[in-house]
């Protein structure tokens, strides 16, 4: 079943894939810029972010395409001003839930979440800034954790429990109260899981996890090859 | 042609988007071919003057009397430029957004153990407790991010505004 080829289309584009690939992996493959922040290659999709959600004909509701698989004969859309404008005011209200101030971040000009503004066009926050207290948890020995950039992508959560297997983060919380924990909600420095191996700090698309000693704009982010670590870990097991 | 009527005004902002302006150099000189400038740091003019054509402002909204300033500048011209990070985000003066004035303001003047402890006060207008872009208060007609906008970024921009370029896309960003 797995290796029958569908055909469908994506802005008018005619592709094809397998029945168990996404919209959105079908869209990359064939160059179609389908924007996203929680997803990662490699990792399992959660659709949690919301800027990948694209029509599809047929349907009155959008979905997102990082989880959603193909069908023969859909006819997606991905671009529509409609969309266009959800993924700005998301993009905008990521800015205005915490205190993003980017001329001051390590990861001035390497931050996903500025680059998605750039990108979408998100010139200015029309939305009132929330300025939540939050706090900075520095007591890792070799890492930082920076709640007022973090964007609850739980990309750290997902490589830390899926590659590293440690589990070493989780969410607390839900709504705009949300915030990354590790363990049972203790200082990082003192998690009795935490590896240091630092695949949390490279995958977080933004300055919410960083190296110490970095300073502004010197938080060059290095994404681990997830998916050759998980090809190699699922030949061993065979 | 008659030159176009030019103001910039300082806000609450360190004056890294006027020195960014500065920082065009010979184009300057292009600017000035074009425009009249009727009001800015750079000039010795005291009041914000009437019938402006295109006002830059850089900074945040930190006091009622920036906010007065703001209003009258708006009033007074045709086309409002947020002029970098401050004027479109809040940016910097925004990061006492948090705590407030007042807790800045200590732990900035008093709390670090200063040769002279004292917070200044005198004949300057009082903080508010937020510091806030200048579109909550009045209608933007262009915003450029960057904390400063690249010299070339802002010359495009004046330069498109005033040869009436219809599609400005800056390469600009928050931070930039
Ligand atoms: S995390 Fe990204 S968007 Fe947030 S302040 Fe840093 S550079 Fe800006
Ligand atoms: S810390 Fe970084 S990777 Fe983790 S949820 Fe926040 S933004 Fe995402």
């Amino acid at each position: 079943m797995s290796d029958t080829i569908l055909t469908l289309t994506i802005d008018g584009q005619p592709v094809s894939g397998l029945a168990t690939e996404t919209i959105l992996q079908i869209a990359r493959e064939n160059k179609i810029d389908i924007p996203t922040l929680c997803y990662l290659e490699g990792l399992s999709a959660v659709g949690s972010c919301r800027l990948c959600m694209v029509e599809i004909e047929g349907s009155p509701k959008l979905h997102p395409a990082c989880v959603t698989l193909i069908q023969e004969g859909m006819v997606v859309t991905t671009q529509t001003e409609r969309l266009q404008g959800y993924r700005r005011n998301i993009v905008q209200l990521l800015f205005a839930e915490r205190n993003h101030v980017c001329s001051v971040c390590v990861s001035n000009g390497h931050c996903e979440l500025q680059e998605l503004a750039h990108k979408l066009g998100v010139d200015h926050i029309a939305f009132p800034g929330c300025y939540p207290e939050l706090e900075v948890d520095a007591s890792h020995r070799r890492f930082v954790l920076d709640h007022n950039r973090c964007v609850l992508c739980t990309r750290c959560v997902r490589v830390c429990a899926e590659i590293e297997g440690a589990h070493t983060w989780d969410v607390k919380n839900r709504g705009m109260r949300s915030r990354i924990v590790a363990d049972l909600d203790t200082p990082w420095g003192d998690s009795a899981t935490c590896t240091g191996c630092g695949k949390c700090v490279h995958v977080c698309p933004t300055g919410a996890l960083s190296e110490k000693g970095k300073s502004v704009a010197e938080m060059l982010k290095k994404r681990p090859s997830l998916p050759y670590l998980v090809a190699n870990r699922t030949e061993e097991r065979q | 042609m008659k030159k176009r009527r030019l103001a910039t005004l300082w806000l609450d902002g360190c004056s890294g988007c006027h020195m960014s302006l500065l920082d065009t150099d010979e184009r300057l000189l292009d600017l000035a071919a074009q425009v009249d400038m009727v009001f800015s740091p750079l000039a010795d003019i005291k009041e914000f003057p009437e019938q402006v054509d295109v006002v830059c402002i850089e900074g945040a909204v930190s006091s009622a009397e920036d906010e007065a300033r703001l209003h009258r500048a708006r009033r007074h011209s045709k086309l409002l430029i947020a002029m970098g990070d401050c004027a479109v985000t809040g940016n910097i003066p925004a990061m006492r957004n948090v705590h407030g004035a007042d807790a800045m303001l200590r732990s900035v003047y008093l709390e670090r153990e200063p040769l002279q402890a004292q917070i200044p006060g005198t004949n300057l207008p009082p903080l508010r407790d937020k510091s806030l872009p200048l579109h909550h208060f009045v209608h933007v007609d262009l915003f450029i991010p960057g904390c400063p906008p690249a010299a070339d970024t802002l010359f495009t921009a004046l330069n498109g505004l005033l040869t009436g370029t219809a599609d400005l896309r800056l390469d600009t960003r928050f931070g930039a």
